[in-house]
């Protein structure tokens, strides 16, 4: 670890710091329909989407309705991505001649691209044609964002709502955020990136004579108007197979930074959304706590872990870390500190290869997942990932006083506990009972690339990333067989839609009770001691649930490195 | 519930032709005038061929090229199309090598390459970036340290003075951003192509 190492993390906290409250503040006039600066372009267009689709702007729907919507907002969508895939070779825009992608893998992508996950099975730039990373992959992209931030706001209001029936309406929550907020935010973000040197063409793949002579293609596409939503979306999905590692899409160390920073700039504003809304900004920044000193301890491990290098490289007299599956213009920091981010912030792009990692190292980003992603988190997702934490939190600490709990005004009862459980308990249930098939099943084991605990690691971050839709893998996990393409895509709808109905199920529980003013006996959640109290419920909740699966893996490849075993 | 059927196809329709198309063609056109050269990819022509990008990785195997890290991409087997072979720095199908720590394959790998460096130029550290796979397989660049341990090599297959190609290596080594962002690296095509227009001169 470095000095220079430790400015550049700093750097990246404090930007994004200084971001919340300027978004927290823009974000919400958008979700309360107040005039923004950008609403006399918008606005007509906004007006159109709703008439056409006929949707009433001021009709506002029970949770149940709008849990509805959503679900079928997202079958269309899951048609229209199947569809592109299997039919691309004969549509246009595939300058590179693509065939048509197979049914499992279609079937996998268009999963994992409605639930936000972006898990990529399919190879980019060598299956894939330019309109499907662009009407396929781009759109939903958008609008599995937009849905995370939509399903966030519903329950925000149900927390902020007195004595309601109902939480907005999903489809003005949709096209709103869509339009006022992503896309504005893209259009500059892609002219940036293109500046930084991302291609953004329609062009065909380019054949070049290398200076000693080879042949070298150098495949392209519309890459910088993707990789903007991409990040910014907590996506992840790569337009290339080595994602945000690959030079044209994160070219400089600069490009890094702001990437790194798009990943978690909603994400982290959606917590003074929530203290706005709540009528207290307190109420955000102690959220925002929790999550800034779970993230904080993360990346202080995975930094050292990398720095320190393995006792593989050590043996043969090579210093300055682990740099196998790092590029050299981020180093060892910029790429301990993009897979902190990624993995705390559900997003899964990454810009190296984190099979690579260190045991340690690589530890760190499998454990963010298995906390649920609500350190940041999804855009949206992670917001409501962490009031389900909290509401258990809460639970915990009016048990322990013997008084009824309430949070920011609203009384938590036995139903907000048992649907926050089960949200909560559905995940595990995911990425421990695959993996246990898939370390069992033989066909599933020859997908494993290396051999030993490592081989068991990347089965089990396969598992956990697809059920915490992040999509990061241990990338050396042969992905695309009919086994995998399946129960992959079956653990990361679970992990999206058995989280989501059981928060709109709280939502539309929580907006019907009344709200009752704080009184001297009401446990203040804005102070040192909330936080503690969130943060020791999620790690003892998580720590219960996955440290045997820890044990099997990672932790035991770091005994075995450094006793010289190799596998 | 019926009512949301409506909206949830002509909502998406409409969403899906802005966000998927409307945008990313806009980008691309506006993007071509204001970066055409980035927008295309930032390739480098000489003598009115394309030799590749300034951004993208590519071999180098002769005496007289500084070389780039070793890169674990590959390609489809032509005998036999479900298996694939080694392919350094393909630019059609990116990846890294995907070996872990504990690794036999990852440690021979090393062992082999670290050894053939030690020949080369026994007394200097042999750098780390020179000997483990990049992410991509197709990073441009090397650490200074790495261009340096080349140097003695590449001076005498081109009988040039050492002084005169690290003056080279200087030039085309970049620093971190205002001093702080990223890593100081090198432009390994950059450099060679550098050298190249020397000798020419």
């Amino acid at each position: 670890m470095t000095v220079i190492g430790w400015i550049q993390i700093i750097l990246f906290c404090t930007i994004v710091i200084g971001l919340v409250k300027p978004l927290g503040w823009y974000m919400t006039r958008v979700f309360n329909g107040e005039r923004t600066f950008l609403s006399p372009v918008l606005r007509p267009l906004e007006r159109g989407i709703y008439w056409v689709g006929g949707v009433d702007e001021r009709r506002e729907q029970h949770w149940l309705t709008y849990t509805v919507a959503m679900l079928l907002f997202h079958v269309g969508g899951f048609a229209l991505i199947y569809g592109l895939m299997r039919l691309q070779a004969v549509l246009p825009f595939n300058p590179a001649g693509q065939s048509a992608v197979s049914e499992d893998l279609s079937f996998n992508t268009a999963i994992s691209f409605i639930t936000n996950t972006n898990w990529q099975n399919y190879g980019g730039e060598s299956t894939l044609s330019y309109l499907v990373q662009m009407l396929g992959l781009t759109h939903q992209n958008f609008l599995s964002a937009a849905t995370g931030i939509a399903l966030a706001m519903a329950l925000i209001r149900g927390f902020t709502r007195s004595s309601m029936r109902t939480v907005g309406n999903f489809w003005v929550d949709v096209t709103r955020c869509a339009l006022y907020v992503l896309l504005p935010i893209c259009i500059v973000y892609t002219l940036f990136l293109v500046w930084q040197g991302m291609p953004q063409t329609l062009g065909a793949y380019v054949n070049a004579t290398t200076l000693e002579g080879g042949k070298q293609t150098i495949a392209l596409g519309p890459v910088a108007s993707q990789v903007a939503i991409k990040m910014l979306g907590t996506n992840g999905g790569g337009f290339f197979n080595a994602n945000a590692a690959h030079p044209f899409e994160n070219p400089t160390a600069l490009s890094n930074l702001v990437q790194m920073i798009s990943i978690f700039a909603l994400g982290a504003a959606m917590t003074n959304v929530f203290g706005r809304m709540v009528g207290n900004e307190r109420q955000g920044w102690a959220i925002f706590a929790v999550m800034g000193i779970l993230f904080v301890a993360g990346v202080a491990v995975t930094y050292w872990a990398e720095a320190s290098g393995t006792s593989l490289l050590q043996a043969y007299g090579l210093t300055g870390g682990n740099m196998e599956g790092k590029e050299v213009r981020f180093g060892i920091v910029a790429s301990s500190l993009f897979a902190v981010v990624t993995t705390a912030a559900s997003c899964g792009a990454v810009n190296a290869m984190h099979d690579s990692f260190t045991a340690l190292g690589g530890m760190i980003p499998l454990i963010n997942m298995q906390l649920g992603e609500v350190i940041i988190g999804g855009v949206g997702a992670g917001l409501y990932g962490m009031l389900l934490f909290v509401v258990l939190a809460i639970f915990v600490a009016g048990l322990m006083v013997g008084r009824t709990p309430e949070y920011v005004g609203k009384k938590i009862e036995a139903r907000e506990v048992k649907m926050a459980m089960l949200a909560i308990l559905v995940l595990p249930l995911m990425y421990l009972g695959w993996t246990a098939v898939g370390v069992v099943l033989p066909s599933a084991v020859a997908s494993m690339a290396n051999a030993g605990p490592h081989g068991f690691t990347e089965v089990l971050y396969a598992y956990t990333s697809g059920t915490g839709n992040n999509g990061s893998a241990f990338a050396g996990l042969t992905g695309n067989t009919l086994f995998y393409n399946l129960t992959l895509a079956m653990a990361m709808f679970v992990g999206r839609f058995f989280m989501i109905v059981p928060a709109m199920a709280i939502a539309g529980s929580l907006v019907e009770k009344k709200s009752i003013p704080a009184s001297a006996g009401t446990f203040p959640t804005t102070g040192g001691l909330f936080v503690g109290l969130v943060i020791g419920v999620i790690l003892i909740i998580g720590g219960l649930t996955f440290f045997p699966a820890l044990a099997l893996g990672p932790i035991v490849e770091h005994l075995a490195m450094n006793a010289n075993t190799l596998f | 519930m019926l009512r949301e059927i409506r909206p949830a196809i002509l909502v998406l329709v409409l969403l899906t032709a802005i966000t998927g198309l409307a945008y990313p063609l806009a980008m691309t056109a506006i993007a071509g005038v204001i970066f055409p050269k980035q927008a295309q990819g930032s390739l480098i022509e000489r003598n009115g061929k394309v030799i590749g990008s300034a951004l993208i990785g590519q071999e180098f195997k002769d005496e007289k090229y500084f070389h780039g890290r070793p890169s674990a991409t590959v390609a489809p087997d032509p005998n036999d199309s479900s298996k694939t072979v080694p392919a350094p720095y393909n630019a059609a199908n990116s990846g890294g090598s995907n070996l872990g720590p504990t690794s036999k394959a990852l440690n021979d790998r090393v062992k082999e390459d670290v050894e053939k460096l030690k020949a080369e130029n026994p007394t200097a550290t042999v750098p780390v970036d020179l000997v483990t796979t990049s992410a991509s397989g197709l990073d441009p660049d090397i650490s200074p340290d790495a261009a340096l341990f080349q140097l003695p090599r590449v001076a005498k297959a081109r009988s040039m003075s050492e002084d005169a190609v690290r003056e080279l290596v200087t030039q085309n080594t970049q620093g971190r951003l205002a001093g702080v962002i990223g890593e100081p690296r090198v432009n390994v095509l950059a450099l060679n192509l550098a050298l190249d227009a020397a000798n020419a001169k």
